[in-house]
């Protein structure tokens, strides 16, 4: 008698808790407000990043098109992959000396880690992160970006 | 002799033997276990590593400290933020810095939430492994919150690279308390749902009770440590023994069973989340203040010597020995990952289960596997 | 042309006259014959697809998602595109496999659905053939489908395939008992084996609520073991994703896949029809005793639409089972049959004789 007790009980704690989680999953098929997909592609335009997102690493240029590059290449040495490459040039400042100055910040999008480490290191806070995260392309060679814009200059008073 | 060599043959012919991975669903990434079954009965299981191996510790040596952290990311992607704490716990300990209370607790408070995240995200895992698919989305779901915590802070969802010999890179977003108070209050009211889904069922009590039994001994002989070895009774959790950041300040529970099956690793880890939000709401309310990273030396050399360091990542102890010659790159580096010494005990607690009990064992052992590959 | 959506009696009775008058007995058979085919095809295309498309809709909602939404209003087309894309992927040929038997293994599971639809009575009228062992029939034909599953594992050469059959196998055979056994309990109550009787014995009160507890405990069972039978989750163990990849159908692609993949919605179907038309009165309309009003609002709904709604109200439920629980385990399912369900059914029909020899039952 009393292992018939015993078989009976288990079925209805079985049974019991087999109810428990089917009023979980019920609850919210009845709650469709519950839902948090987000329709992606459709929703971009609300679609807003966290302003520390780190996208992909760019040289924020002012509307005189400058930027803070002095190409002192620290950001080449911190970067743990090579992702970046400091092409620099000599020029001729207007007081007549030669001063070493960025030419091209190469910048290879398909190698980077988002490690920040080039963003916090540089001397002169020429770098930032973008909060774009499209980063898909067609071509491979297209990953690789010049940073600083073509005819961009060094802003005044960063050395 | 003759009747020997006929009697291997016959028995090696009935063995079934199935090659479960690289590409399988549910070993997690690309690990690959040859299984020898009878019937359905588990016989051995055979793991083969190395799919998804970058030689993270050779690299270490041809880069400089403050580099070595995003790799560590990349080990256990899960626990990121607490291999970078490692690292850095490491260097600063080699380099005698004092960090002040803040980043302490700021770090303290980030490897909560990072252990919350992975034993979501296992909790999602291991209901799919045994078939409870709804698990899966509501474990996601949930950890997405913190995702999006994260992301406001760091810059980054999963790969966090927070950390910094010496502090972390940024400040805590203004609004880190609120959101994360915000977080504790729903994940309080949600995590009983996981009870009632998956803990209390009947057919998940069948599946997980007196499966894969661990002892104490064995737990201890192959160093299984975390949630794993907790639930056999080995008292291993480093914030409680060996306290690193601010977790000398905190009161909270370790969480030990003696059973060590299937089932008692699985409460461990509900439990644990629990007590990690305790933790948390100890610390959440007075972050002191102060400066998010203390200076350092733009290269960062470490004396000549040995250092190691232990934390305690959501899977179990994460161990990084360093040793310098001086330089500015590390000489060697180890790192004693948590996944590959679980990863060990499969073998011997799998045999004689059956082969849906093996991918019980496996989820309950919450395998990651770049960090057994490294 | 007496057309009549209350009633289809007259209508087949009307095609089938003028048939006769147009033509020869013999090829109005064949004309009939024809006739079905097409329209169960027709049918099972249909209800296939909407099937697949209510699983995944069902299952976003009760996971906090959307589902299908991308190829037409709310994902409607979504199962039509899969479809297409099915038909067009290629046939990957297998290396070893036994060619015969694994071309034919999708055949018979698809024809055993298909053999199964022609005893369910739609609609008052409204069924292809009405034997008087239809209970029988189908519970016959419908278990069918696992000498499919077990070629496709057997003839796969693929060691998943081959437990994910066997597992099926094992799993089937003993599931049908219990299938079995519930539905002797509402045929001893019905008296007959007759589903357009069963349906008429239901006109004052569906056998669900007139067999008293032992008629819900089959209904109970029954559904439990036929989802086992239709090798659905929690009972998935012949496919069991995170075990054996994909089970039977591991080595199958392109349209012989999806010939799996729509049976095993039919079958669903199929059994969910069945217990709509045993316990829950088919396509008789919700009746209680004594409410005239009541009775005559519920008989404005036509029939066809009442054994719809009951059949897809057992089919969510089946869908909920399957999207909250874990999977079994091979020894533990057979454990749940032989232990519980098989006693607790034999103990039930004993009951259920009982109350019809003493007239217990409303
Ligand atoms: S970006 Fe900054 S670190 Fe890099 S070269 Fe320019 S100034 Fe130097
Ligand atoms: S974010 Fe890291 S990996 Fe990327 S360019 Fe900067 S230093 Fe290099």
């Amino acid at each position: 008698m009393r292992s018939i007790i015993e078989y009976l009980k288990e079925i209805v704690f079985g049974v019991w808790s087999l109810m428990q989680g089917m009023k979980v999953t019920g609850s919210y098929f009845f709650r469709p407000s519950t839902i948090v997909t987000q329709k992606y592609p459709d929703n971009r335009k609300e679609l807003v990043m966290y302003e520390r997102f780190k996208g992909e690493v760019v040289m924020p240029h002012n509307e005189k098109n400058e930027h803070k590059c002095t190409g002192c290449g620290i950001c080449e040495l911190n970067c743990p992959n090579g992702t970046i490459e400091i092409i620099s040039k000599t020029i001729v400042t207007e007081d007549g000396k030669k001063k070493k100055a960025i030419d091209k910040h190469i910048y290879r999008l398909g190698m980077c880690t988002f490690c920040a480490l080039c963003v916090k290191t540089c001397p002169s806070n020429a770098l930032a992160f973008s909060q774009g995260f499209e980063h898909a392309v067609f071509n491979r060679a297209l990953l690789i970006k010049t940073l600083n814009k073509p005819g961009s200059q060094l802003m005044k008073g960063v050395e | 002799m003759e009747e020997k060599v006929k009697n291997i043959t016959t028995e090696e012919q009935q063995e079934y033997v199935i090659n479960m991975g690289p590409q399988h669903p549910s070993t997690h990434g690309v690990l690959r276990l040859v299984v020898s079954l009878k019937g359905e009965t588990v016989k051995s299981v055979q793991p083969h590593i190395g799919y998804i191996h970058r030689g993270i510790e050779k690299m270490c040596e041809s880069i400089t400290y403050p580099q070595v952290i995003h790799l560590t990311d990349r080990m256990d992607y899960l626990s990121a933020h607490i291999n970078n704490e490692a690292v850095c716990l490491a260097v600063e300990k080699a380099l005698e810095v004092e960090i002040s209370d803040r980043i302490k607790v700021i770090r303290t408070l980030m490897s909560e939430l990072t252990r919350i995240q992975s034993h979501q995200l296992w909790w999602a895992s291991f209901g799919m492994d045994l078939g409870g698919l709804t698990c899966f989305f509501y474990g996601l779901r949930d950890r997405e919150k913190i995702l999006d915590i994260f992301e406001e802070t760091c810059g980054s969802r999963m790969i966090v690279s927070y950390n910094c010999p010496g502090g972390v890179m940024y400040d805590l977003h203004p609004d880190f308390a609120k959101k994360v108070k915000e977080f504790i209050r729903y994940f309080r009211k949600i995590l009983p749902e996981y009870n009632q889904l998956l803990t209390g069922n009947v057919i998940f009590h069948e599946r997980s009770k007196g499966i894969g039994n661990l002892s104490l001994e064995d737990a201890i002989s192959f160093g299984i440590t975390g949630p794993s070895g907790r639930a056999s009774g080995f008292s291993c959790d480093v914030r409680k023994h060996e306290p690193y950041s601010a977790y000398d300040r905190v009161t909270f529970k370790e969480i030990l069973y003696t059973q060590g099956d299937t089932y008692h690793r699985y409460v461990a880890r509900i439990e644990e989340m629990w007590e990690s939000m305790n933790i948390i709401e100890q610390l959440i309310d007075n972050i002191p203040e102060g400066p998010f990273a203390v200076k350092m030396k733009p290269v960062i050399k470490l004396p000549e010597g040995e250092y190691y360091q232990r934390v305690e990542t959501a899977r179990g102890e994460l161990g990084v020995y360093v040793i310098s010659d001086g330089n500015k790159n590390p000489y060697r580096v180890k790192f004693r990952s948590p996944n590959f010494v679980n990863l060990s005990v499969l073998n011997h607690i799998a045999k004689g289960f059956k082969i849906a009990d093996l991918v019980a064992i496996g989820g309950s052992l919450d395998l990651v596997i770049p960090d057994i590959d490294r | 042309m007496p057309f009549d959506i209350y009633n289809f009696t007259s209508f087949t009775q009307w095609i089938d006259s003028s048939l006769h008058n147009a033509m020869s007995p013999f090829w109005t058979a064949l004309t009939e014959m024809v006739i079905i085919g097409v329209l169960v095809l027709m049918f099972y295309a249909v209800v296939g697809l909407f099937l697949v498309y209510a699983e995944r809709k069902v299952c976003a909602f009760m996971q906090n998602r959307l589902g299908p939404n991308r190829v037409g209003p709310f994902g409607i087309f979504q199962t039509i595109a899969d479809l297409v894309k099915l038909l067009f992927v290629e046939l990957i040929p297998i290396k070893n496999a036994d060619g015969f038997l694994f071309n034919l293994a999708p055949f018979i599971v698809i024809i055993a659905g298909f053999m199964a639809i022609a005893a369910i009575p739609f609609a008052n009228g409204l069924h292809a053939i009405d034997m008087n062992i239809g209970v029988l029939y189908v519970i016959a034909v419908s278990s069918m489908g696992v000498i499919g599953v077990l070629l496709a594992g057997w003839s796969s050469n693929n060691k998943y395939s081959l437990i994910g059959a066997m597992r099926s196998g094992a799993q089937i055979i003993s599931y049908e008992l219990s299938v079995g056994l519930a539905l002797i309990t509402i045929v001893i109550l019905a008296g007959s084996m007759q589903l357009s009787v069963i349906v008429e014995a239901q006109r004052d009160g569906w056998f669900i609520f007139k067999g008293h507890i032992p008629a819900f405990i089959a209904f109970i069972i029954f559904l439990i073991s036929s989802t086992a039978e239709t090798n659905r989750g929690p009972f998935d163990l012949a496919e069991a994703e995170s075990e054996l990849t994909a089970g039977y159908h591991t080595e199958y692609s392109g349209i012989k896949f999806a010939f799996f993949f729509l049976a095993e919605y039919m079958n669903m179907f199929i059994v969910a029809s069945i217990a709509a038309t045993i316990f829950l009165g088919g396509w008789m309309p919700f009746h209680v005793g004594p409410w005239v009003g009541f009775n005559h609002i519920m008989d404005f709904i036509p029939p066809f639409v009442w054994y719809i709604g009951k059949t897809f109200f057992v089919i969510f439920l089946m869908m909920w089972f399957k999207w909250t629980f874990p999977r079994l385990r091979i020894d533990q399912l057979l454990t749940l049959e032989w232990k519980y369900l098989l006693p607790i059914n034999l103990v039930n029909v004993l009951i259920m004789a009982f109350l019809v020899l003493m007239g217990w039952h409303f």
